[in-house]
């Protein structure tokens, strides 16, 4: 995105539009990494990394975590965070199985609940930090207890079968492949281009922007700061449950610890997607790279020989590398506008 | 205290304030403030850092609530849910003090903050708006179309062209009305010139203004009415057709010292 570019010598082409570099530069750095790894797995284990299979598993297990990193992207850009999807992913699974299984309805009245169940999850989180004015890195790790205890509850902590000759709709949607291409990447594309427009072509994605760069400025233009980040934590709510769906009609079942081990490659996602943690700036498109190669991480380093214990350590080095480069842009930003430059 | 008679009675003002108070908890930053702006009048606020300039201009921007028992009229009728979405969709545009600005957006996202220009569709008409960010930047600020392209981000730009930007934004939404709450804080002495030279230009286009600034050496030269406030008060309301600068910072001091303009208006 234009947000993160900083111009180098800005006393001196200002005139010109900021070059393609430093406006994608961050998006060019991902694809960069990303590449440099792939090459290094390919040269680490030659067998996996030139069969096509462990490129479809990527396509179908990557967007199971990576359709919610999407979201997220909005709820970060405003400044915020929210720590409590992985507990909303398996309340709203919760609501579909307690609506088809157990109530007997149809699949798509499930679907229906499921995503309210979401959208009401996002609600919660988004009138909590947005009209309490509560952080939500403290708010949201509470609400994930709380949506994680109610789902536990509700269900009695037992899971639900979710085969594909009770929920053939369901399997035909969430797990088939189409011309080749399995459908949870063709899901996760659909859902980057409707998200790259909200983000980049409504007004909603413009106050998003505003609100996370200078909320106050934002108030004083007229806008409205509260319904901006509730709206984004809404976003996340009924995508988490997708992602909660796709993951369990994916494991022919309903654990009732889905979404469970889902945090910290998301939220790596995001970041290193070029979101800036300080909100502000950030894109879809960088999620949804970065996305790919979290989800190639986890299973290169199996596939390359290296010891599982290893993805961890590679997960936390992404975020904290992405977040110090960001802070270091970020300050650079701040000195220039500091010194009128 | 007699309140001055203006040119163009009959038509009602432009906004009006009746019995205006503001309090932030125990504070009482206004109190039973009345305020108006006519018609093709540029009116004046003076008074000491925390004399309530900034508040009572957040109030009629909409972004403070007075209390209640406070009134507002807009072109004479009674407004009763005034916020800032609402002042602005009635034409009312301000320069803030802090200016208001998004710094790490382009230009063009700012000037368009909170009024995003749309397609039919309702979708944001990216290019129209950096083609008019352009335009606007070449007409009204005074660059080249070589000088600063509208997609660059506001951090690279100047503390005075960083106030072009917010002004012309105010300028641009034909406004019925333009607050400038001080808007020559931290500029230079030329940015400072064009600013003014910005403020007659209102006047000479016949909308109103409010124009807020500690500065009475910049505020005396451009405006037809002031307001002195004082402590949340209104201390004192004057034509400048009849006070002179020098009497008038004679008042200043003593209202200063005594939070009281008896001896002189009394």
């Amino acid at each position: 995105m234009a947000e993160a570019g900083v111009p180098a010598k800005p006393v001196d082409n200002r005139g010109a539009p900021p070059s393609l570099l430093l406006r994608y530069g961050s998006q060019l750095g991902i694809i960069g990494v990303g590449l440099a790894m792939w090459l290094g797995f390919v040269l680490a284990a030659p067998r996996v990394f030139t069969d096509i299979d462990i490129y479809r598993a990527f396509a179908e297990t990557t967007p199971q975590f990576g359709i919610v990193a999407l979201s997220l992207t909005f709820v970060v850009i405003t400044g915020e965070i929210d720590l409590s999807f992985p507990s909303v992913m398996a309340l709203g699974t919760a609501a579909f199985c307690l609506a088809t299984a157990y109530g007997g309805a149809p699949w798509w009245f499930g679907l229906v609940c499921a995503l309210a169940a979401g959208a009401a999850c996002g609600l919660v989180n988004g009138i909590l930090v947005a009209a309490l004015n509560i952080p939500s890195l403290v708010i949201t790790i509470g609400t994930q207890f709380l949506f994680r205890g109610l789902e536990l509850v509700l269900m009695g902590g037992t899971g639900v079968p979710l085969t594909a000759d009770q929920y053939p709709q369901m399997h035909a949607l969430l797990r088939e492949s189409y011309l080749g291409v399995p459908v949870q990447t063709l899901w996760m594309v659909a859902i980057l281009i409707v998200e790259w427009f909200l983000l980049n072509r409504t007004q909603f994605g413009a106050h998003v922007f505003l609100v996370g760069d200078n909320a106050i400025s934002a108030r004083l233009m007229g806008v409205n700061v509260a319904r901006v980040k509730i709206k984004a934590f809404v976003l996340v709510g009924v995508t988490a449950v997708f992602c909660g769906l796709l993951s369990s009609i994916y494991g022919y079942y309903f654990w009732p610890s889905t979404g469970e081990g889902s945090l910290l490659n998301t939220i790596a996602s995001v970041f290193l997607g070029g979101t800036s943690v300080f909100g502000g700036s950030g894109s879809v498109v960088g999620t949804f790279v970065a996305s790919f190669i979290i989800g190639a991480i986890n299973a290169g380093i199996v596939s390359a020989g290296i010891n599982a214990f290893y993805t961890q350590l590679a997960f936390g080095l992404v975020i904290v590398l992405s977040v110090v480069l960001q802070t270091l842009i970020d300050r650079r930003i701040r000195r220039q506008s500091l010194t009128g430059r | 205290m007699a309140e001055p008679a203006t040119s163009n009675a009959g038509e009602p003002p432009v906004i009006e304030l009746r019995n205006v108070s503001k309090s932030f908890g125990e504070v009482r930053a206004l109190s039973g403030v009345d305020f108006k702006v006519n018609r093709r009048e540029i009116v004046g606020l003076l008074g000491d850092n925390g004399s309530g300039k900034s508040t009572l201009v957040k109030v009629v921007m909409g972004f403070h609530t007075p209390d209640p028992g406070g009134e507002i009229y807009f072109h004479g009728k009674r407004v009763y849910d005034w916020s800032v979405a609402r002042a602005r969709d009635l034409g009312i545009e301000t320069v803030y003090q802090e200016r208001a600005l998004c710094e790490k957006q382009p230009i063009w996202r700012n000037m368009f903050m909170g009024r995003e220009l749309r397609t039919r569709l309702g979708l944001l008409d990216v290019e129209r708006m950096r083609a008019e960010a352009a335009r606007l930047m070449r007409e009204h600020m005074g660059f080249t179309s070589a000088a600063v392209h509208p997609s660059n981000v506001v951090a690279t730009m100047s503390g005075g062209e960083k106030q072009g930007v917010a002004i012309t934004r105010a300028l641009y939404f034909e406004a019925e009305l333009v607050i400038l709450d001080e808007p020559t804080m931290g500029l230079s002495l030329s940015e400072t010139k064009k600013t003014l030279d910005f403020v007659r230009n209102i006047k000479q286009v016949g909308k109103p203004a409010i124009f807020i600034d500690h500065n009475i050496f910049n505020v005396y030269p451009v405006v037809d009415r002031l307001y002195v406030l004082d402590r949340g008060k209104v201390a004192g309301v004057y034509n400048r057709s009849d006070i002179s600068m020098d009497a008038l910072i004679e008042r200043l001091y003593h209202v200063a010292r005594t939070g009281t303009l008896e001896k002189f208006d009394g």
